[in-house]
């Protein structure tokens, strides 16, 4: 969190709509995490886009990195068995 | 992936109308490209709010002043997203502010013109933020995620802004005569520089093609701003307003209104730092930049003996 002229450090916004699982909506400067709640209130939820906030510091997110990404994912790439297509159903057989 | 490659995939996206995401691979002139243009958008949505700043105190009604009030908060979150989008590429905020204040990042020149007169306000909202969501409109579909993303929040907040706009003219022109007066005084005020907001013609834009090719900008200059004008002279019509140009002529054929030359000599001029307001927009900026150090330096200290607190108990 390094900010050289103390622009405060660096929060990612998440905010649910509804029933809606949590969006990333962007990021917010704050001292701590109260202040991140505000600031995040004033900026992403001026016109009702949300009523429940997370406040996650930047630094804190750990992410895949996009050049691994084929690698990464390989596992899971080839297990076709996971999907219902892969099953041959019994002719006549219903509602399956 | 060696370079042709991941240059390769980038063009395929591109192509593919998909967007660039911040961790990808990017040329360095695109990085450099999207990079220059969010910060000075961000500058612009920030810059903007002190013309409009100077008429809360003097807004004719209470209605008037919530409502200005709610524009101006609005145009500092549009910054905030621009800020936050540019931030994905990595530049620090404080970098981005240190640039505006040594006028290397710039922000549009409009903000340089005085307000004078209430009507400005309306004048503002219905032409400038009419232009900007011309252009917005078009930087919905960005290639670069995170600016496409704040653009598609930005437009639609946007259109009240301009409503409110077209509202306070309309309501001026209906009014007594001074109030016209002072409605057409702000159009003929307004108008050349709303148009120059789009920049310098295709013919001499530098950036317009390479930004085409990379999906940067969806549309060039000059398209953007006859789109503006087709809609606004037909508005400016329907309250008796006069559009400020002897040219002005609309085409049967192409069904489109022709105006007359932009004096770019003006719009250089502001840009390069002559026009009427741009000393007082920085020294304004960099003040309560200033000023609101010790705040910063305070909760930042705050936070500190807080975290001190928890760790030891």
């Amino acid at each position: 969190m390094e900010n050289k002229d103390n622009q405060l450090p660096l929060w990612e916004v998440f905010i649910q709509k509804g029933s809606s699982p949590f969006k990333h909506e962007g990021s917010v400067h704050a001292s701590d995490s109260k202040m991140a709640l505000q600031n995040a209130r004033d900026i992403y939820t001026r016109r009702g886009e949300g009523r429940h906030i997370w406040v996650v510091p930047s630094v804190a997110i750990a992410s895949t990195d996009l050049n691994d990404e084929a690698e990464f994912f390989d596992p899971s790439d080839d297990k076709i068995y996971r999907h219902p297509t892969f099953y041959t159903m019994p002719a006549g057989a219903k509602n399956i | 992936m060696t370079e042709e490659e991941k240059l390769f995939h980038f063009n395929e996206i591109i192509a593919r109308d998909e967007k660039i995401e911040p961790k990808d691979w990017m040329p360095e002139a695109y990085r450099k490209t999207v990079l220059r243009q969010m910060v000075q958008h961000a500058h612009s949505e920030v810059i903007g709010m002190q013309p409009e700043g100077n008429w809360v105190l003097r807004a004719p009604t209470l209605r008037a002043k919530k409502i200005l009030l709610a524009k101006i908060q609005d145009e500092g979150g549009h910054g905030l997203y621009l800020y936050s989008a540019a931030e994905t590429l990595g530049q620090d905020r404080s970098e981005m502010i240190e640039q505006l204040h040594e006028g290397k990042a710039k922000y549009s020149h409009i903000f340089n013109y005085p307000t004078l007169n209430w009507a400005d306000i309306g004048a503002i909202g219905w032409l400038v933020d009419g232009a900007a969501i011309v252009n917005q409109v078009s930087l919905q579909r960005t290639s670069y995620g995170p600016y496409s993303r704040a653009m598609v929040r930005i437009c639609k907040e946007e259109s009240f802004h301009q409503r409110q706009g077209y509202e306070i003219m309309a309501k001026m022109m209906n009014g007594t005569e001074a109030q016209k007066e002072m409605a057409q005084d702000a159009m003929n005020r307004w108008w050349w520089p709303s148009l120059m907001m789009f920049g310098p013609h295709d013919k001499d834009s530098w950036h317009t093609q390479e930004s085409m090719q990379w999906k940067i900008k969806r549309a060039s200059n000059d398209e953007l701003r006859q789109k503006f004008i087709d809609k606004t002279v037909d508005q400016a019509h329907v309250i008796g307003l006069t559009v400020p140009d002897k040219d002005l002529k609309f085409n049967e054929d192409t069904k489109h209104w022709e105006i007359g030359t932009i004096n770019w000599d003006e719009f250089w001029n502001v840009v390069k730092g002559n026009g009427q307001c741009n000393h007082k927009r920085m020294a304004h900026h960099i003040r309560f930049h200033n000023e609101g150090r010790w705040v910063r330096e305070a909760v930042l200290s705050y936070a500190e003996k807080i975290n001190e607190f928890q760790t030891a108990n």
